[in-house]
């Protein structure tokens, strides 16, 4: 089972309360969470990365056990090497390209030094075509620069499974085919697990090998299955 | 040393302490209100923020009360180390520090709120530690706000005289800040030092202004 989800939570804000109850298995390596804004999408996905604690439930990724509220299980995010793609990418903004995509291999008390980074950094600006951005600042990138720089910064850090919310919803129409064909075959050639949220059917028609929908903090079970061959 | 010089030194001696004492727990107590949601925070906040509106003769008053020979905090320091602040440039130090501690921490907090936390949610799924993430991403973001406070803070920490008074006197050369020599120079009829004594601190408060305004959150270089 490459997921296996099990998440309550009720988040409460003033008068209002959200109760999120998602409740999923799927064998798929590419995992597509469909639904509107406000679905609960996000804070699935912040569960999953354990950004949030669930009230009650477990969650499993690519077998290993992250969370069980029954057995007081609760890896903190340091420790459960989530690549995480936020929407609007949460790229440090004092730090260069270089500095951003090498971050999560300083393990110290100081962010690395302009020249810094390991083989892997120099492999992944190199391949997401970042060399002659690596001394600019991420707010001197273009929208699809940021994306790139982002899933560097993600994969450098070598995790277990790639979370993605809504990876292509801040870019141009034409960026964002673009890059859903290159995120599409980076993710084939590494096999990474993957979780995918997203509001656009378009991104579950690329991505979906198991798709589902969420709405009001559940799956909806009534919605129509789409199935990709 | 002349007088106007050992007055000078003095006052930026109990300015720098005072403020390094407000910058640090400034900083942790606007990290603190700006991050941590408990019952009774702005009542806190509130709390804190009164030595800027309260008159500095008051709050000289209550640190009197507080440090004194019969005071809770004075008694124990004396019994226990032997210790007295009143009347000392140390007790100058605390009274600096207390009036200018809400300069740190109102823009501190500020600065805390505006750096957007999913940049250490970044931070903690790439696998830093909360100690390492928040001199990494927080306070880096932070810093333009807090530094602009911290130098408020300093010319505030000189220009102190209501609660210095009260807690450490006017001793010449001991507890005699430049504000208080000026006031001692005016009272005496001494107008060309009180003339001296005047011009000296009008440039000190520019010049940390100056500085204070190039560093003010509006000129972040990033965003």
């Amino acid at each position: 089972m490459q997921f296996d989800l099990n998440i309550q939570k009720t988040l409460r804000s003033g008068k209002r309360s959200f109760h999120l109850d998602l409740r999923l298995q799927s064998d798929s390596r590419r995992l597509v969470i469909l639904g509107p804004s406000g679905a609960g999408k996000s804070q699935a996905l912040r569960a999953i990365a354990g950004l949030l604690r669930p009230d009650s439930g477990r969650i499993m990724v690519g077998g290993e056990l992250l969370f069980d509220a029954s057995r007081h299980i609760d890896l903190p995010p340091q420790a459960r090497r989530m690549g995480y793609l936020f929407q609007d990418y949460a790229l440090f903004p004092h730090l260069t390209v270089r500095q951003n995509i090498a971050f999560g291999e300083a393990r110290g008390w100081r962010n690395p030094d302009r020249q810094a980074g390991s083989e892997a950094v120099q492999r992944w600006l190199a391949a997401f075509h970042l060399d002659h951005l690596a001394h600019q600042l991420p707010g001197e990138l273009s929208g699809g620069q940021r994306q790139r720089v982002a899933l560097a910064r993600a994969l450098v850090a070598q995790p277990a499974a790639l979370l993605l919310d809504e990876p292509f919803a801040a870019l141009d129409p034409d960026l964002r085919i673009v890059l859903r064909g290159e995120l599409d075959a980076l993710q084939r050639e590494l096999g990474l697990p993957m979780i995918l949220i997203s509001h656009d059917v378009a991104d579950a028609e690329v991505f979906g090998d198991h798709v589902v929908r969420m709405r009001d903090g559940a799956l909806d079970a009534g919605a129509p299955a789409l199935e990709t061959p | 040393m002349h007088p106007t010089w050992t007055a000078l030194a003095l006052s930026l001696k109990v300015a720098c302490w005072a403020t390094a004492i407000a910058l640090v727990l400034g900083v942790a107590v606007g990290f603190l209100l700006a991050r941590r949601r408990f019952p009774g925070r702005e009542l806190l906040d509130t709390i804190l923020t009164l030595p800027m509106v309260m008159p500095p003769t008051v709050l000289g008053y209550y640190l009197l009360v507080l440090l004194g020979r019969k005071g809770w905090i004075g008694q124990g320091l004396q019994d226990w180390f032997g210790i007295n602040l009143i009347f000392t440039w140390q007790g100058a130090v605390i009274a600096a520090a207390i009036v200018a501690f809400p300069l740190v921490f109102k823009p501190a907090r500020a600065a805390f709120e505006t750096v957007d936390g999913r940049l250490e949610d970044a931070a903690r799924v790439l696998g830093i530690s909360e100690a390492a993430l928040f001199l990494r991403v927080t306070l880096p973001l932070a810093w333009r706000g807090i530094l602009a406070g911290a130098l408020l803070a300093f010319a505030r920490a000189m220009g102190e005289f209501g609660a210095t008074l009260m807690v450490a006197g006017s001793i010449p050369g001991r507890t005699q800040t430049l504000s208080i020599a000026v006031y001692e120079a005016v009272q005496a009829g001494q107008d060309d030092i009180a003339n001296t004594l005047v011009l000296i601190t009008s440039a000190v408060c520019m010049a940390v202004l100056l500085t204070a305004g190039r560093l003010a959150p509006g000129r972040v270089g990033y965003r």
